[in-house]
């Protein structure tokens, strides 16, 4: 059972698990999803990359911004049947990249830069390899971009 | 004499042309005055001798014009010549100045590296070495004269601005100008996580083993991100260049220019201030004299960590002044290292408790009591009257008459916005809060904004403000560089912050959380996931203010992580928690309406507290609000 106790301005209540099971009839506002304010997620409400997503790290902030930025818009874009299959020569340059900077892009993690910036399914070819890693590391697959996601929020 | 030089061999070939078209043309007119007469001498023998007067004149005509025109080549060639010149002897002696800073001082590889590309400014003594950007070419200049987005200071707020500018717009070219030897490091972990790591060499490397057994370093990035300062301009698709060791000590708003202290300037189009702040002494402490000082840490910067570090190892006591998030995450990581380095460990400040100007009493009590237990000797209504160096001990003697003897002093009494450029630049300093006065957009004037410690910004939420919060600096960084892209958009996400004491008790919070308002907490038992630990498992990332994008970023992988670390992870450490505070929410209220928030042990709630802040509603029973939290649930 709940119960209240006040401290000179301050008030404290005591809740058991049973007292906070019911919904709470708190009143939210509505979100407006036009909100032009609003920090969006990876996709703005016109549809395009937001590539200021705290959740791309710094993928397109970095060396190889460029070809990032051009390879994921080929693959956001792409209308094809296999999704971004079009695009294998912009994520080979964008590979080609992400080799000569080994510290900013280890290894296993090249092609998972583009995964964990989209929120839909990875590109065919890259990340052939890293879907089998994916599952057994996946703190690793978000922490090794931990370091250019430091200033992500 | 090179004009002499330069103008003869110009003018020789000029001349032999010249030369050759006059007597060409003087052949010429010779042969037709000479055939004229022996036609003319026929037909008029009332004829000129020579042939014509106007052909004469004529003639001279050409030739003057001929002359003046040569002339006027040779001038302009002569001056172009002059002018690749001077540049070209500028170049050089600029190329043997810089030649010239490293060979004094080969042994400190830190200097030398600075004056040569300004990028690898890391550790001299740097174990894991860390590769160096190529040579510099000796004929660009160290820095360019121009920059297009100009970042003045190398923190927080200016790598976040740099990192948003590079992501709206392709190509940019960006310039840190920094005080610093260092490259942007982030500042939590300084009075944190580095304490707690088992590494002999954290003090060089700065790498830090988070909760879960992962290492990162508080750089921001590696130095292969950046590129040369000198390099700047041309590169391909540009990039983020960081001058180190720099100060900006004037800057001209009119000219969009700014001085460094060695006189060189640089142009911007778009500048930033991000300078942060300094902290602040107590007066007694500045009077107390040399020794005194010399013994004292303003604690702010990696070499303030290291210092401090070194002191922890060596010495037999170490006095923390000031209670707030600063002064009690030092005492609380130097506490735990009390039992194993026989280091004396003692807090001080005039507040009731431990972070006596946020949380509300009862907390700040119970605060105090935690810290008690992790090893330091608080003394709470302490102020201090004076300080003196007797018997080769600091004394601090406070005015009810206590008095502690003490190795160090460490002062975490506030920081001082840096304005220094205010008076120069003729911007506006904030009489209240401190730092320069921007509008909602983080502008001071036209193509300036400033972010970060140093910004008092209008949140069209909450009012004016000044915020000193990592994530703060994060979120205002971003903002300026989006605005700096030609966003136009206001201070809208409001920042969070946290404070952890120890692994077993956190706290997150949102907004104006000052203890002088009214607050109304909702508590209940806390869980052993409850904990900074296990949420740092969870997340993967011990910087709390990641744990939301981290979440966002992986959701597929951040649920096969959660299924991962709970099942498989190490057995749950046994919560301390027999008081009734184990986890729940304190509500500020301002005029009835909820301006800031606290979460208690409550973890990866941040957004709905983000949600009812942003309403700005007047809410009849808070016990309601707190049920939309879910802290029963994990």
């Amino acid at each position: 059972m709940s119960y209240c106790k006040q401290e000179g301005k301050d008030r404290i209540i005591f809740v058991t698990k049973e007292d906070h099971e019911a919904p709470s009839n708190a009143e939210l506002v509505e979100d407006d999803p036009n909100d032009p304010y609003e920090d969006h997620g990876l996709i703005l409400p016109n549809g395009d990359i937001n590539w200021n997503c705290p959740c791309l790290g710094g993928m397109a902030s970095g060396p190889c911004g460029q070809q990032f930025k051009e390879a994921f818009s080929c693959f956001h874009y792409s209308t094809e049947e296999v999704k971004g299959s079009e695009c294998i020569e912009h994520f080979r340059n964008m590979q080609e990249c992400m080799q000569k900077y080994p510290e900013l892009y280890p290894q296993e993690d090249e092609s998972d830069g583009a995964t964990s910036g989209g929120a839909d399914t990875a590109p065919a070819e890259p990340t052939g390899t890293d879907e089998a890693s994916a599952p057994t590391s996946p703190t690793g697959d978000v922490t090794t971009t931990g370091t250019e996601s430091a200033a992500a929020s | 004499m090179f004009n002499c030089r330069t103008a003869w061999n110009k003018l020789a070939p000029l001349a032999r042309a010249s030369s050759t078209v006059c007597r060409q043309s003087g052949k010429r007119e010779v042969s037709r005055h000479v055939r004229r007469p022996l036609f003319a001498r026929r037909a008029q023998m009332s004829s000129r001798a020579t042939g014509g007067g106007g052909e004469d004149k004529f003639y001279v005509l050409l030739v003057g014009a001929a002359c003046a025109a040569g002339g006027v080549y040779v001038y302009y060639t002569v001056s172009g010549d002059k002018a690749r010149y001077d540049e070209r002897l500028a170049q050089i002696s600029r190329r043997q100045h810089r030649q010239a800073e490293p060979s004094p001082a080969p042994t400190q590889a830190q200097q030398e590296v600075a004056a040569d590309t300004a990028l690898e400014s890391t550790k001299a003594s740097e174990p894991a070495p860390v590769s160096a950007p190529g040579p510099v070419d000796p004929a660009l200049p160290e820095f360019p004269g121009h920059a297009p987005y100009l970042l003045i200071g190398g923190g927080t707020a200016s790598f976040a601005a740099a990192r948003s500018i590079r992501a709206r717009d392709p190509g940019a070219r960006v310039l840190i100008v920094t005080e610093e030897a260092d490259l942007p490091y982030m500042r939590p972990p300084l009075s944190k996580e580095l304490w707690f790591s088992d590494d002999p060499s954290v003090t060089e490397t700065l790498r830090f083993k988070q909760w879960n057994g992962k290492e990162r370093s508080i750089y921001f990035q590696p130095p292969s991100f950046y590129v040369s300062p000198s390099t700047l301009e041309t590169v391909e698709n540009g990039g983020v260049a960081v001058l180190t060791n720099r100060k900006v000590v004037h800057m001209d708003v009119r000219g969009s220019r700014v001085k460094l202290s060695d006189g060189a300037e640089i142009s911007y189009d778009k500048c930033l201030i991000a300078t942060g702040g300094v902290p602040r002494n107590l007066q007694v402490i500045e009077r107390a004299g040399e020794e005194v000082k010399r013994r004292t840490t303003l604690f702010r910067k990696i070499e303030d960590f290291r210092a401090l570090e070194k002191a922890s190892r060596e010495l037999k006591s170490v006095t923390v002044i000031g209670g707030g998030f600063l002064g009690s995450e030092l005492a609380c990581a130097l506490g735990r290292r009390s039992t194993d380095l026989g280091l004396e460990v003692v807090q001080m400040f005039p507040e009731k408790g431990n972070m006596g100007k946020v949380l509300p009493e009862y907390l700040s009590n119970w605060t105090t009591e935690k810290v008690k237990k992790e090893g330091v000797t608080v003394l709470t209504d302490a102020v201090v009257k004076r300080v003196s160096f007797e018997d080769d001990k600091v004394q601090i003697k406070l005015k009810d008459g206590r008095v502690v003897k003490t190795d160090h002093i460490v002062a975490a009494v506030g920081l001082e916005p840096n304005v220094a450029l205010a008076r120069s630049a003729g911007l506006e300093v904030d009489s209240d809060f401190g730092g320069y006065r921007v509008n909602a957009e983080l502008q001071a004037r036209s193509n300036i904004w400033v972010a970060g410690d140093a910004a008092c910004f209008y949140d069209i939420k909450l009012g004016r403000r000044r915020v000193e919060h990592h994530d703060h600096a994060v979120v205002s960084g971003r903002l300026a560089g989006e605005n700096m892209t030609g966003a136009h958009k206001p201070y809208w996400h409001q920042s969070m912050f946290w404070s952890d004491l120890g692994p077993d008790v956190g706290y997150e919070a949102i907004g104006i959380v000052d203890s002088s308002l009214p607050t109304v907490g909702v508590f209940t038992k806390a869980t052993a996931k409850d904990t900074p630990r296990a949420v740092t498992e969870l997340s993967g990332t011990g910087i709390r203010s990641e744990s939301e994008t981290e979440a966002v970023a992986g959701v597929v992988a951040g649920a096969v992580a959660g299924a991962v670390s709970v099942s498989a992870g190490a057995p749950a450490p046994p919560t301390q928690q027999e008081e009734n505070y184990g986890k729940g929410v304190i509500f500020y209220l301002r005029d009835k309406v909820v301006v800031g928030i606290v979460l208690w042990n409550v973890f990866n709630r941040m957004p709905i507290a983000r949600k009812i802040i942003k309403d700005g509603e007047e809410h009849v029973d808070l016990n309601e609000v707190a049920k939309l939290f879910n802290i029963h649930e994990d």
